[in-house]
Formats: structure tokens, sequence, C-alpha cells
């Protein structure tokens, strides 16, 4: 089974597609990569669009319903399209127990947004985490890729404001 | 590669260590690396090479020493110093301090005849905080490989299960099976064609890191730990099911793999004998489900996560159908030593039913967070306020979480009690793979159980009807009793709904997904009454609606 019968054509001509071929190359095409290759594609992407779960579909010889189930039972996945800057609060047991409730409510209060959501100017997104293993740090926030630790409300108010500067959202206390 | 050729890689790494009056070690596991120990190992080589020092002073990053709350932390080999909190800043007077015993600002030495560091006792960490995770040679040079290649030339595989079965060694993920009864069973079944080594290190429990430690600081033993055990069981292919959440210990796992196979002592025909296996990293991708051992081989083959019912177990049918064994990284990590000291040394050390040593992850209220390990049966008084140096703030002690949302808090009246698998059990929790989160009076164990199930409740995978709804319905009634709404029938509800829930799910989640529940209304009954009939939470966590007209808060 070398050959690889009605080859699937990338849904676009953008070079990054070349990087999710890779990943399935790699793994002979076989379906039992499509965690991975959905890994790729979200590495590359940033988030997983439909028509890129339609090409992985095609490509491995996956059914599209099971790609689409695969995709959406695991939480590392996205399909929504990340804001310009992230928040990822860990919510594990050590930063539930050192406050990390009270910085979610600390960006609710300053851009009006809510786990899993983006501000409507797309600048913020608030994300949690089950836990990112960095208990001595507690609580624990990842703000675009750097983790800071022993976060305080205060200073998880100042850093969202600052990603938020564009439009900032009036500040909607949650009711 | 032989076992001379082994031999020959360590001793020229220890000869070149030799070579060096002092080495400087710097911490760059995850926790230090976030507070920056990248920058000051950069500092420590600018100021070692400002002073001309190079040919004697060598900065090296090493694994996790343990201490995280006081990271980035340094510390130098010969003189046994210690620095805490260190900055760039520090760099300079922390080299003088090595090289011509100039003082230091005390702010940054640490202690290491702290009892944190002195009351454990290092099997599964011995080399963490000692070698450098990114380079073969030096753990070759700290003794390793040594036993897969004695087990490959010198004992037949059943010798190797033998002492295994030995040694006492029970599964660290949580369940405590008899690693070396897991062992022969998958090296008696059959296979069609080939069998499987899996490593779980989808280390899901919030608040537990000791795995991470473990693959970010020394990948080797691992690596090392699932091939002797591949030899023994009869495989030749093995996964590590690793956490995506984790990018430096997949990075660092999948460099020690590539060291390995460059180095013969993974791939074909190791050690010159008919032996061999290859590793694969396989990522999680953040479904606590995964854990569970069905369900994790569902996600290898490229599937939802979800677990199937058992038997038939995985040593007999797992991956693709195969035998497969499964192993958590913590029970990998100690078949090397006990290969190379024996199953009786291993047995030597522990209680009578829990063998060994224990690695906790230990954080929430306590001042020295970190990792540790300590001989089984020592007791939690030990741990939290002997090595975790006790609670912080002048609070008041009021719990231990252990093992994580399947497990249970310990109250205070077992301070006393020895940790091992069957005392947690006793008292309602479980020894799980090794969180342990202190909670002092600031904490609500109402809160505490909702935390947990909101945690079971999103990360039920929906497969089977009594994990799926009965962790919604008890969310439910915790959410009434933490908002004021309840009444007294509620709490009588969700003892009920947490029984059927127990007794009738498909697997490991859902059957201890009430643990939480169970033990805090065991031990804190009143807090729930409290909630309920005065609609008031005194370490005031909750915000109870003043509903009734009588009582406020």
């Amino acid at each position: 089974m070398q050959g690889f019968p009605a080859k699937a054509i990338p849904p676009s001509d953008d070079r990054r597609w070349k990087i999710v071929d890779g990943t399935m190359r790699r793994h002979g095409h076989e379906p039992y990569a499509l965690i991975e290759v959905l890994h790729t594609v979200q590495e590359t992407f940033g988030f997983l669009t439909d028509e890129a779960l339609q090409y992985v579909a095609v490509s491995l010889r996956v059914p599209y319903s099971k790609v689409y189930g695969v995709a959406t039972f695991y939480h590392f996945f996205s399909m929504k399209p990340p804001g310009k800057h992230t928040c990822v609060v860990c919510t594990g047991t050590a930063c539930y127990i050192k406050g990390a409730g009270s910085l979610l409510k600390a960006v609710e209060e300053t851009v009006g947004i809510q786990p899993g959501e983006t501000t409507p100017d797309k600048q913020v997104s608030l994300v949690t985490a089950r836990c990112l293993g960095a208990c001595g740090l507690a609580p624990a926030v990842v703000f675009d890729g750097e983790v800071a630790g022993k976060v305080t409300a205060a200073k998880m108010k100042e850093r969202v404001a600052g990603f938020a500067v564009p439009e900032v959202e009036p500040a909607g206390v949650g009711a | 590669m032989n076992h001379d050729d082994l031999n020959n890689i360590a001793l020229k790494e220890q000869q070149a260590n030799m070579k060096y009056e002092h080495t400087i070690n710097v911490c760059v596991a995850a926790s230090c690396l976030s507070s920056h120990a990248d920058q000051v190992k950069t500092a420590l080589e600018q100021e070692v090479k400002a002073r001309g020092k190079e040919e004697c002073c060598r900065v090296k990053g090493v694994g996790c020493m343990g201490l995280c709350a006081a990271g980035p932390l340094v510390s130098a080999d010969k003189s046994h110093k210690m620095f805490q909190s260190v900055t760039a800043s520090d760099a300079g007077p922390i080299v003088d301090n090595v090289l011509a015993e100039r003082p230091v600002q005390s702010a940054i030495v640490l202690d290491p005849k702290l009892p944190f560091f002195t009351g454990q006792k290092k099997i599964v960490l011995e080399n963490c905080g000692e070698i450098d995770p990114e380079r073969i040679e030096d753990y070759i040079a700290a003794g390793g490989y040594d036993p897969l290649f004695q087990a490959l030339t010198t004992m037949s595989p059943i010798q190797v299960i033998e002492q295994i079965s030995k040694s006492g060694l029970r599964g660290r993920g949580g369940a405590g099976f008899p690693t070396g009864l897991k062992w022969s069973t998958v090296a008696k079944a059959k296979a069609q064609k080939l069998k499987y080594v899996i490593c779980n290190a989808d280390e899901g429990d919030p608040g537990a890191f000791m795995d991470r430690s473990v693959l970010e600081s020394n990948p080797h033993r691992v690596l090392e730990g699932m091939a002797i055990a591949a030899y023994a069981v009869g495989a030749s292919k093995g996964y590590i099911y690793c956490r995506a959440e984790y990018p430096l210990a997949v990075k660092r796992l999948k460099l020690a793999i590539r060291q390995a196979e460059n180095a013969g002592v993974l791939g074909n025909e190791i050690g010159d004998t008919r032996f061999s296996f290859r590793i694969e990293v396989r990522l999680g991708a953040g479904a606590f489900v995964c854990g569970e051992e069905t369900a994790l081989i569902s996600s290898i083959e490229g599937n939802r996560g979800t677990p199937r019912s058992r038997p038939p177990f995985p040593a007999q049918r797992g991956l693709w159908g195969e035998p497969t064994l499964i192993n958590n990284v913590e029970t990998f990590a100690n078949i090397s030593p006990i290969i190379r000291n024996g199953g009786q040394w291993f047995a030597s050390i522990g209680t009578e039913k829990s063998k060994g040593t224990k690695v906790f992850a230990l954080a929430g209220r306590v001042s020295n967070t970190g990792l540790i390990e300590v001989p089984m049966g020592l007791s939690l008084r030990e741990i939290v306020f002997k090595l975790g140096g006790g609670i912080p703030d002048g609070k008041r002690f009021k719990a231990v979480q252990t093992g994580g949302p399947s497990g249970g808090c310990v109250p205070e009246q077992y301070l006393d009690m020895a940790v091992d698998y069957e005392s947690l059990a006793s008292v309602g929790s479980i020894m799980g793979s090794g969180g342990m989160i202190v909670m002092d009076d600031t904490s609500c164990m109402v809160d505490v159980a909702k935390y947990f199930m909101d945690f079971c409740m999103s990360e039920s995978c929906g497969k089977c009807v009594p994990c799926r709804v009965g962790t919604v319905h008890m969310l439910d009634v915790l959410k009434k009793i933490t908002d004021g709404t309840a009444n007294s029938e509620d709490l009588a509800l969700l003892e009920r709904i947490a029984e059927v829930t127990k007794f009738t799910s498909l697997c490991g989640l859902g059957q201890t997904a009430s643990n939480p529940v169970f033990s805090t209304l065991r031990y804190f009954r009143d807090e729930y009454l409290h909630h309920i009939e005065n609609h008031d939470c005194k370490p005031g966590v909750c915000e109870l609606a003043k509903k009734t007209v009588e009582v406020g808060a």
C-alpha cells in the first residue's frame, strides 16, 4: 500500500500547507497520524479551520466526521482564531488555591471576556489551562507564550489593559 | 556499541569532568526557566569568561533541584553551595563566591542542609539537578545505560522480571498495581506481530508535576527503563504519550531519543545482542481521560480518547490489538536503579506493602513549594511541616489534598499517618500520581469539592451515562450549596448521585469522580451544613445569597 490515490490538493497556495504535508508524509499518510497532523495544523495556523479539517480528512482517508470528532474532543485544539494577545490562566489545584479565580475575574472586569472568549476587536483572548505544571509559581499566567508567576489581580489587570490598547472595552463589571 | 564502548564513553566523560575544579549548576527545568534561569546561565558564563577561568570552572544547565518556589536555583558542585532567586546581576558575586570564597548577599544564599533537602531520599531523582538533561554522555558518566547492558548481556528476561517482582515496585501512576506482575502478564501474552511498551506521560492531575520534572531533568532514565521493560516482556516498539502542554519535556525527550539512537543504546541490535527497540513520542491533546490506559491507547491510534471496558486488559489486547505494557514515567524511572542494585535493595526501603520512594509535588499553602522524593511511610506531618516548612503567613493547616480529582482530602487528625498506598486509601484518599496540595483555613472545602467536580464534569469523555450525567448533577448540587440556594435534602441527593456514579461508571475517571465529595463530606460535613443552614462560608470563598430573612453573613 505505498501508492496514494486521488491526491488531495491543499485548500490554498499558502506555503504553510507544505509543513502539514511534511507531517503527513512522515507518518506515511496513515490514519492513526490524525492527532499528530492536527497538532501541526494548529502549530502552523494558530487554530483549526474547517477547510484544514477537510483537507486532512481527504489526505489521511479518514471520514470528515471522525476528524471533526477528534478535533472537538481534545481541549488543546481550538477551532476559533485566537486574538492578537492571549492570556492563559492556569486553573490547576495549586493555582486555584492561590487565587486563579480572582485573576479570571480581573480579566472580566477589565475587558469583559470569560474563559474561551476573545474581545470583539480581536485584541485579547482568555484561555484557561488545566495545569501548567508550574505550581511553584502559583498562580501562574502565560502572557503571549511567556510564563509569569505569582500573579496578582492588580498585575493581571495591568497586563490585560496593556494588551487591549486600541479600543478598550467599557469595563462591564459582571452582574 | 557494546558494553565496553559504553564504559569508554563514561570514562572519557568522567575524565573531562575532572578537568574542572568547579562546576556551577543552573536549573533549566520549566519552572526555573520561566523565572529566567536561561539569562542567569548566560550571565554566569560571561562572568566566568571575564575572569579568565573557563579552564577550571564551567557552567552547566541541569535538571530540577526541587525547591521550585525559590527559583531560579544555582548550585556549586564541590563546595555544596546553593543559591536561590538568582537574577542575572547576581552572577558576578556568585562566581566570586565559588572561586574565591568572597561573600554574597545573604538573601540569595540557600542552605543545602535545610530539612527540605536532607529529609529526602533520592532514587528516581538521583541525577536530577546534577546532570545535563540534553547530553547523553553526562547520563552515561553517571552510570546510565549500564543497567540496560547488564540486563541484556547477563540476565534473561525472566530474571529481569524476577528482580522487579522481588523489588515490590508498584505502579506509580496511582493505582499501585504490582509492576512485576504486570510485566510477567505481558511477557506471557502471545503477540500476532509485535508487543508494545507505552510510557504514560499524560500527567493530567492538576497540581502534579513530578513526571514533567523527571522528563525535563533526566529523560534518558525513562528511555532506559522502557528499554529494560521491552527486553523483559519481549516488545520491540515503544511510545511515550506526553502532554502537549509540556513543550520542554517533549523537546528534551525527542532530543534524548535521537541521541540514544545515535549512540546505539536504542535501535537495532542494542549492545550487539538480538534485542531491538525503538521509541516514538506521541502528543496528547489535553484530555484528562487519556491518562486511563485504554483511552490512552485509543488516542495513540488517532481516535477520540474514550476508554473501553476491561477485560481484555492492555496486557493481552492493547495497542492495535497487541499485548501492551503501560507504565507511568516514575515507574520506568525506578527500573534502572533496581537492576543496578537488585530487587532486594529496593525492597528494603519503604513500608511492608509499599516499597521504595515516592516523588511528591508539594504545592498550595506551604512554604517550600517544590518536588520532593521521600521513602514510603514518612508521615504527612514530616512532609508538610519539616520538608515543606509549614504553612506561611501564620495560617492554620486544614487539609492535604492527594491524588488530584480522583483523590481526597486528608484532615488534621491524620497528620501522623504514614504515607503509603494502603493508609491513604483507608482514610478515603488515594496515592495518585503524587500531587500534594496543602490547604489552610482560607480554603472552603465545599468550594474545593466543587472545583474538582467542575474539573471531572468537563473532562468526562461522555461515553458512559453515569459519569456524563452524574458529574453534571453533582456539580449542580454543589453550586446550589455554594450560592446559598440548597436545602437539607440536597445533601442526601448529592450523596446518592455520588454513590451511583462511583459504582456504575465505566472507567476510573467516573468511578473516582465522587471521591472529593465523599472525603470532604466525611471530614468537613459541618462546613456543608453551615453553608446550607446559615448561608455563610466561613473562609469567605463562596458568595452566598442572603435569601433567608433572619441570618446574614
